[in-house]
């Protein structure tokens, strides 16, 4: 598995891309998906492994750098490590930041190694079950995939289906892939090639939150000091191993479910770390299972949302939906194919994403009082500079100035959007998935002579389908079920 | 927790029309209504030529939805009013307007100096007043982006009075 990364070049990106993400999951407003969006436009320069080594690594890493703020600052430094605020920052106030830090490195660490675990053993098994699948199969799970939009953590499910919506028709934008009839250019000649990703997502992540960010101007974080990372003692082992093993697998599962990602894995983690915990009284002041929970759990997510991304090409996240644009990008598809005529590539990513899981923890272990300085970079020099990067990166793709406009209106969406409740994450994934979406109806249709009941009289389809609106009622359960044990 | 529901409070206590969820299910709607009847432009393909359902089937049915679903939100609000948002700061406003500042300069003017002058007006408004650190985000940081992605990408930026000079 780790034989196609033995090459100084690989190993030097795996590197730089671990310690890019943690500075990325680090900084408050940033993270893996801005991050990973950011450099796609360097990794032209790259052989297809290796930029896409370079964006699972800062995937990873990013992932867990995101602790390092929540521990320290009470802020955190990725949406997914929101529930390692809720006992990482209590603990730190105690005086036990290292012993926080220290437990948040371990937990992420053996989540993700077992996440990778999951991807190696399920994602050629999923491919080959995807042979099966035709247009109608794959139109079905394209909808089970945005029905799982509803159920991702933030914002009301309504508000995240409307969003989903708008995604896809962002996906419609240029000339029809059939008939290459325009629709929606309004006579720009740019626009005829569509709307492109990357102007999208840096906009709805990177340009929302420096207009958030200019909102904050005045925000003073009171910020921990941080002696030394400690490793977990004997007694915090014994207390959390079953929690960590159980969040590790909770958050396989969840990445494993399309569109969902680390933010609604580690909140399950908590709540179930808080479930069968024997102290839940101390979670929310400073409780390490809560930590090991949350941690362990948003890590693990990372290896599961790989699994649909290279197995099928559906994004299991929005960090993957950038992984899926960079495989695009280099001229990999992503499927079953791709598990038959190139293992030597996947086994690289698969052995990149080990690797990085143990880089970041000795990167955590020995530099998170480095990283925690990274945190005292002022916004007000910050965030012009990430505008530069951002306005060059977007424009370097398709060298066109209309790009970099479109980013500025994505970014002035986004803003918005997050105000009145609205996540921006089902827009990326409904633009990725657009196109597969309208495809595969289209397809289908033609397959079944316009005939939409035919859908139903395939097996797996339907199965889909039912999943989908089991998907769709979970957030209505859950809510009532969240009334209930509060009455 | 108490905060959130007095903020809900507010904003029930206001007309219907000045309440944030009317504001936003309006222009969704308004919006996607435009969007809608620019769908009735779209070229129809011929019959004899059609293949499943036409271009404008799709983007119609997703906008419909749409509208639906936003009904469903606000009818919602109106049982359960949103929170009322605090006012958006100057800052803000000033972040927003140096977006516009660099369409325009870019178009007109050059790309570096929109990049540049908005870099040094963002840092300015959100409070940096010392001129070497101005300098360092507005000007230093950019040359070293640019030269960085045209060494590097291999990336010719748009003409401009700056960019011009560099170039020759």
């Amino acid at each position: 598995m780790l034989a196609p990364l033995f090459s100084s070049k690989l190993l030097l990106v795996l590197f730089f891309g671990t310690l890019f993400g943690l500075i990325l999951g680090v900084l408050p407003g940033l993270g893996p998906t801005t991050g990973g969006a950011l450099i796609l436009p360097f990794t032209m320069t790259l052989d297809p492994l290796s930029a896409i080594v370079l964006l699972t690594s800062i995937y990873c890493a990013g992932t867990y750098g995101g602790a390092i703020t929540a521990v320290l600052i009470n802020t955190p430094g990725t949406p997914a490590a929101a529930a390692t605020c809720l006992d990482g920052y209590p603990l730190a106030q105690k005086g036990e930041a290292g012993r926080a830090l220290g437990m948040a490195t371990v937990s992420s660490t053996v989540g993700g190694i077992f996440s990778v675990v999951i991807l190696v053993f399920f994602a050629p098994i999923l491919a080959q079950l995807a042979y099966e699948f035709g247009q109608p199969e794959y139109f079905a799970l394209a909808i089970f995939g945005l029905t799982m939009l509803a159920s991702i953590g933030e914002g009301s499910p309504i508000k995240n289906l409307i969003a989903g919506a708008f995604g896809i028709l962002i996906s419609t934008v240029g000339k029809d892939f059939m008939t290459s009839i325009d629709r929606f250019t309004f006579g720009i000649n740019e626009l005829t090639e569509g709307i492109g990703f990357i102007p999208v997502v840096v906009g709805l992540f990177a340009m929302s939150e420096m207009l958030t960010q200019s909102t904050l101007i005045n925000q003073v974080f009171n910020r921990i000091a941080l002696k030394a990372i400690k490793l977990p003692s004997k007694d915090d082992y014994k207390k959390t191993w079953k929690t960590i093993l159980r969040s590790s697998g909770i958050g396989s599962f969840i990445g494993v479910l399309p569109a969902e990602g680390g933010t609604v894995a580690s909140l399950i983690g908590y709540s179930e770390a808080k479930r069968f915990s024997k102290n839940p009284e101390e979670f929310g002041k400073g409780s390490i299972e809560g930590i090991a929970g949350a941690e362990a759990a948003n890590n693990a997510a990372t290896g599961g949302a790989m699994v649909p991304t290279l197995a099928l090409g559906i994004p299991g996240s929005a960090t993957t939906a950038v992984i899926l644009t960079g495989l695009i990008i280099h001229g990999v598809r992503p499927g079953p194919d791709l598990f038959r005529e190139q293992p030597d590539f996947l086994y690289g990513i698969f052995g990149a994403m080990l690797i990085a899981n143990i880089l970041f923890f000795i990167f955590g272990f020995f530099g998170a009082k480095i990283f925690a300085r990274i945190t005292l970079v002022p916004n007000k020099i910050l965030w012009p500079m990430i505008f530069a990067v951002s306005v060059c990166g977007t424009y370097s793709l398709n060298q066109s100035i209309i790009d970099v406009w479109i980013m500025l209106f994505f970014g002035v969406l986004g803003f918005f959007m997050r105000r009145y409740g609205f996540s921006v994450v089902p827009v990326i994934i409904g633009l990725i998935l657009g196109e597969l979406v309208e495809g595969t109806l289209r397809q289908s249709l033609v397959i079944f002579d316009g005939n939409w009941l035919m859908f139903f009289t395939r097996p797996i389809a339907l199965t889909f389908f039912i999943l989908s609106l089991i998907a769709l009622a979970f957030p209505l359960i859950r809510s009532r079920k969240f009334k209930k044990n509060n009455d | 927790m108490k905060n959130v529901q007095k903020q809900k409070r507010a904003n029930k206590s206001l007309p219907f029309f000045f309440r944030d969820e009317f504001k936003v299910s309006l222009v969704i709607i308004l919006v996607s209504v435009a969007l809608l009847i620019t769908t009735f432009t779209f070229d129809i393909v011929p019959p004899i030529l059609n293949r499943g359902i036409q271009p404008a089937t799709f983007p119609k049915a997703l906008l419909i939805l749409i509208i639906l679903m936003t009904l469903i939100i606000y009818y919602l609000a109106t049982k359960n009013p949103w929170k009322v948002e605090k006012k958006l700061p100057r800052s803000f406003f000033l972040t927003l307007s140096s977006f516009v500042i660099f369409i325009v300069v870019s178009k007109t003017l050059d790309f570096f100096l929109a990049i540049s002058a908005l870099s040094i007006f963002v840092s300015y408004c959100w409070g940096e007043k010392r001129l070497f650190y101005l300098l360092i985000v507005g000007i230093i940081f950019p040359i070293i982006v640019f030269v960085f992605f045209e060494t590097i990408l291999g990336l010719r930026f748009p003409p401009g009075i700056i960019t011009n000079i560099y170039y020759s």
